[in-house]
């Protein structure tokens, strides 16, 4: 056990807990943060999407241990009213059908965008591989971060 | 018009909104269902005075309208296009309505299953009937307050008028309109009229799911509630034989490890209550990540289960079956299929006479297909949330048959069905899968044993490896051809482990005068279940990639083979007992004919295949569009048509069909579990490898048959025919015609 100190969407929060705990965990179980999921456990899938310091990280890896001061943005942070272009644009092309996944992919594309304003469908496609969507939503993630992009 | 006759009556609504009592409603799950459409406001505070005019839909006086979706909402919309139904014949302002996930109450709210595409078609006229009798109440309980006949009030949006100038909204005579029966006769709207029902409107949870608000199962939680995870067996066909706890129960965190039957072995299941393992070991403490690492200190010994005894009680009666105990391997299980099809079948229909046709044929085409085991890989895994005290239940999570498992849930706990809750919550994916509850069942026993609101969580490696999976299967066709290439007989047989695929009355039975189908099955103890359009996933696959190499040895076109064969069902049609419509099957190969400008398979460097199925009453067909992508095979484009009646929410509706287009082709290149000795090959996305973003179609070009016939199911129909479709491209594109699923690692064991 050991006592952390987080500052998770610019508010500090204090936790004490295993010093392996993934953040993915830390988020769900003891901050009542449940809008990043679990999907795999094992970096596969991207439903943990969280950013680090601006990037896009698998929180599902991420050790408590290993944040120190660095700034954590979840899902719950990246808006105040879902109003980010990325969840507007979600919501014009009604991306989600479960809509599990949906957290994941945001998060994803709003970090591709803060750091490539512009992404060709290669970035687009190269960037967004690595979170499934076992409902197939692709075809919309795709049109809604273009849209995005173009906001 | 159309007049219908009401079969709901007032008295069972009140009595079960009795039982079910005012605050179940608002309780923790259903308040963040809640949702104003422009998604502003919650409805706490909102819940004064209500009044419950037809079980569906509930009115404040301060004119706030509530419509109560009945099913559970697992991706395919029902929170959207069940309550717009109720909303067009309620006649109100769609952007006015709040929706709500209604709690489990089959007297009130109707059969509430979420499977078998039928949310939208078992619900279409109860709805229906539910908004224009809640319409016709509203009118009047105005007639008479104002004294007026019932005849001169109309309705435009939410608002009641009388020709004298008398208004009023419908939340100021909702508590009049409530005391009043349920009309026995109402009318509904002709479909021409339909101003919300067939417009796209935006999924009502939408921007919930955007900010990552508790929707799911996974993010259900209450004060004091304990984390709770299963050891299984390592392999299909092993039993626990003891197990030492004493480094797991050290762990910081950790406050109970127990084994526990899930059945008692002579326990009468239900239809649905599958049963993999008999028994499993429960480890409980206070968070996830100390209970996923405890879990790993557990020492057990398992051993062959041998042979087992089920009594199964289902809608087809009860059945005794004897589960092998085997540990299969999945070569072995190829070949078990392979010498059962050299063996007499069980007939399952007859035309004409088969045999003499094959006799007297110029050629014979004769194909084997196979496809393995499916994960359904849902994305939110198993879970399921309980809190089991001695006289009453309350289990929530995500489920898709909540009516189903009532009975099971009541005896296993002793508890009668009235004294157990099920609330319901959005599911991450279930297709099928969900319908299957044993999840729920072990959450319920581990509460009721520890005395405590638990939640039961599968990591991803408990869900992959502890399945009700898609069977394996395999089919064999056989076409007969006269010297003039007609064709005079057909044949298949088919089977799977452990159930057949075979649906004898489907295309082209029907069409040809000479006609066999034969089934065997081959018993397994790996668990099997519904898989997103179960049989026909595969039977179309099979059987229209069987028909494209057909008509190649015919020398005609695909679409055109097929069409002579559906116009010869539709004039002259062979036998009685034929499941489609022939006309609705041909019109959909017509419009995507003409949508994907088909000219044939070859465009240039795109390879085209086609495919088209009937399953669940609708009628579905694709034409899949492949090139070459970094040396590999990529599906570039698919143009899709769809028949499925009138279409509730067009955009929705569009979103499944490109759903089930990606899952599509994502089983059918990369989808299949393997088994050595009865061990899962694969555990996790590392190694099941599953459709991802630059795989996907760039485009998918959706066309749905303009109808007014009553809707049909969506979530299905169209998965089944892009696996042939997928097979028929890829062979104009490799030249080789591909018989085996997965079609990327196509099994050499075959
Ligand atoms: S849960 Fe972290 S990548 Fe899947
Ligand atoms: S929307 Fe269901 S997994 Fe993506």
């Amino acid at each position: 056990m050991a006592k952390y100190n987080l500052n998770i969407n610019g508010v500090k929060r204090s936790v004490e807990l295993d010093p392996t705990t993934p953040i993915l965990w830390v988020l769900r179980d003891h901050l009542n943060m449940p809008g990043t999921k679990f999907g795999c456990g094992i970096a596969q899938c991207g439903a943990c999407t969280i950013h680090l310091n601006g990037m896009a990280i698998r929180s599902c890896q991420l050790p408590v241990s290993a944040v120190g001061n660095q700034e954590i943005t979840t899902i719950e942070g990246l808006s105040e009213n879902g109003d980010h272009p990325v969840q507007e644009a979600w919501i014009e092309h009604d991306v989600a059908q479960c809509g599990y996944c949906q957290t994941g992919q945001i998060m994803t594309a709003a970090a591709l965008l803060k750091n490539n304003p512009k992404p060709s469908d290669e970035d687009i496609q190269a960037t967004m591989s690595g979170n499934i969507c076992r409902c197939g939503t692709y075809l919309r993630i795709k049109e809604a971060i273009k849209t995005a992009a173009a906001k | 018009m159309e007049k219908v006759t009401n079969k709901y009556d007032r008295r069972s609504f009140l009595k079960s909104s009795a039982l079910a009592g005012g605050g179940l409603m608002l309780s923790f799950s259903f308040l963040t269902g809640f949702k104003r459409s422009d998604g502003s406001s919650d409805a706490s505070g909102l819940n004064e005075g209500w009044k419950e005019l037809v079980g569906y839909i509930q009115i404040s006086s301060d004119n706030v309208i509530k419509l109560i979706c009945p099913n559970p909402e697992f991706g395919q919309n029902v929170m959207t296009s069940l309550p717009m139904i109720l909303a067009e014949e309620l006649d109100v302002n769609w952007e006015d309505v709040l929706v709500e996930m209604g709690p489990h109450d089959n007297v009130k709210l109707g059969p509430q299953f979420t499977g078998g595409s039928n949310s939208v078609r078992m619900y279409w006229r109860p709805l229906r009937n539910a908004g224009a009798s809640a319409r016709q109440m509203l009118i009047k309980a105005a007639a008479q307050t104002w004294g007026v006949a019932a005849s001169e009030i109309k309705t435009n949006q939410g608002i009641l008028s009388h020709g004298s100038g008398k208004e009023a909204n419908y939340g100021e005579m909702a508590a009049l309109a409530a005391k009043l029966p349920v009309p026995k006769d109402v009318k509904n709207k002709d479909v021409q009229n339909f101003s919300i029902v067939g417009n796209s409107k935006k999924n009502v949870e939408g921007l919930k799911v955007v900010t990552g608000k508790p929707l799911f199962g996974m993010d259900y939680r209450v004060e004091g509630m304990k984390i709770a995870m299963i050891q299984h067996p390592p392999a299909f066909g092993m039993k626990l034989k003891s197990f030492d706890a004493s480094q797991t129960l050290k762990m910081s965190g950790i406050q109970e490890v127990f084994s526990f039957k899930l059945y008692e072995d002579d326990f009468e299941q239900g239809g649905f209550d599958t049963r993999t393992f008999n028994e499993l070991i429960a480890i409980v403490g206070n968070s996830t990540w100390e209970v996923m690492n405890a879990r790993k200190k557990l020492k057990v010994q398992w051993e062959a289960a041998g042979e087992l005894k089920q009594t199964i009680n289902g809608r087809g009666g009860k059945t005794e079956m004897i589960i092998p105990g085997r540990l299969e391997t999945t070569a072995n299980q190829y070949e078990m299929m392979a010498e059962q099809a050299k063996k007499p079948a069980r007939q399952l229909r007859k035309d004409g006479d088969p045999e003499t046709a094959f006799k007297n044929a110029a050629q014979i085409l004769e194909r084997t297909y196979n496809a393995p085991f499916l994960a359904h890989n849902c994305m939110e895994p198993m879970n399921f949330f309980a809190h089991v005290e001695a006289d009453k239940a309350l289990v929530a999570g995500p489920i898709q048959a909540p009516g189903w498992m009532e009975p099971t849930l009541s005896k296993l706990l002793n508890l009668p069905p009235e004294k157990i809750e099920i609330q319901m919550t959005r599911m991450g994916g279930g297709f099928g899968r969900r319908a299957y509850a044993q999840y729920a069942y072990e959450a319920a026993l581990i509460s009721q044993k520890v005395k405590a609101p638990v939640k039961l969580i599968y990591t991803r490696e408990d869900d992959m490896t502890y399945g009700i999976y898609r069977p394996m299967y395999t089919a064999t066709y056989r076409a007969a051809l006269d010297e003039n290439k007609n064709l005079i007989g057909f044949h298949v047989k088919g089977g799977g482990i452990p159930e057949s695929p075979i649906h004898e009355n489907r295309f082209p039975a029907g069409a040809i005068d000479n006609y066999l189908a034969e089934s065997f099955e081959i018993p397994s103890n790996i668990t099997i279940g519904a898989f997103r359009a179960p049989r026909s996933n595969f039977n179309a696959a099979a059987e229209q990639s069987f028909l494209d190499e057909l008509a190649e040895m015919m020398g005609k076109d695909p679409i055109e083979m097929r069409l002579e064969l559906l116009d010869r069902a539709s004039k002259n049609p062979v036998g009685e007992r034929n499941d489609y419509d022939p006309k609705r099957y041909a019109g959909v190969l017509q419009l995507l004919k003409e949508k994907a400008n088909w000219k044939g398979p070859k465009e240039g460097n795109v390879s085209r295949g086609v495919a088209a199925y009937f399953c669940h009453n609708s009628y579905a067909g694709h034409v899949v569009d492949m090139i070459n992508k970094d040396g590999e095979p990529y599906v570039e484009k698919v143009t899709s048509a769809v028949d499925c009646g009138v279409v509730v929410n067009p955009d929705a509706a569009a979103n499944m069909v490109q759903g089930a287009v990606v899952d599509g082709i994502g089983n059918a290149f990369y989808g299949g579990l393997r088994h050595q000795n009865g061990v899962s090959e694969q555990s996790n996305f590392d190694k099941y490898r599953m459709i991802r973003h630059h795989e996907a179609p760039q485009n998918i070009d959706v066309h749905f048959v303009k109808s007014e016939v009553d809707p049909t199911g969506l979530g299905e129909p169209p998965f089944p025919p892009v696996f042939a479709a997928v097979a028929n491209a890829l062979y104009q594109n490799t030249g080789r015609r591909h018989y085996n699923q997965p079609f990327m690692t196509e099994p050499s064991s075959i």
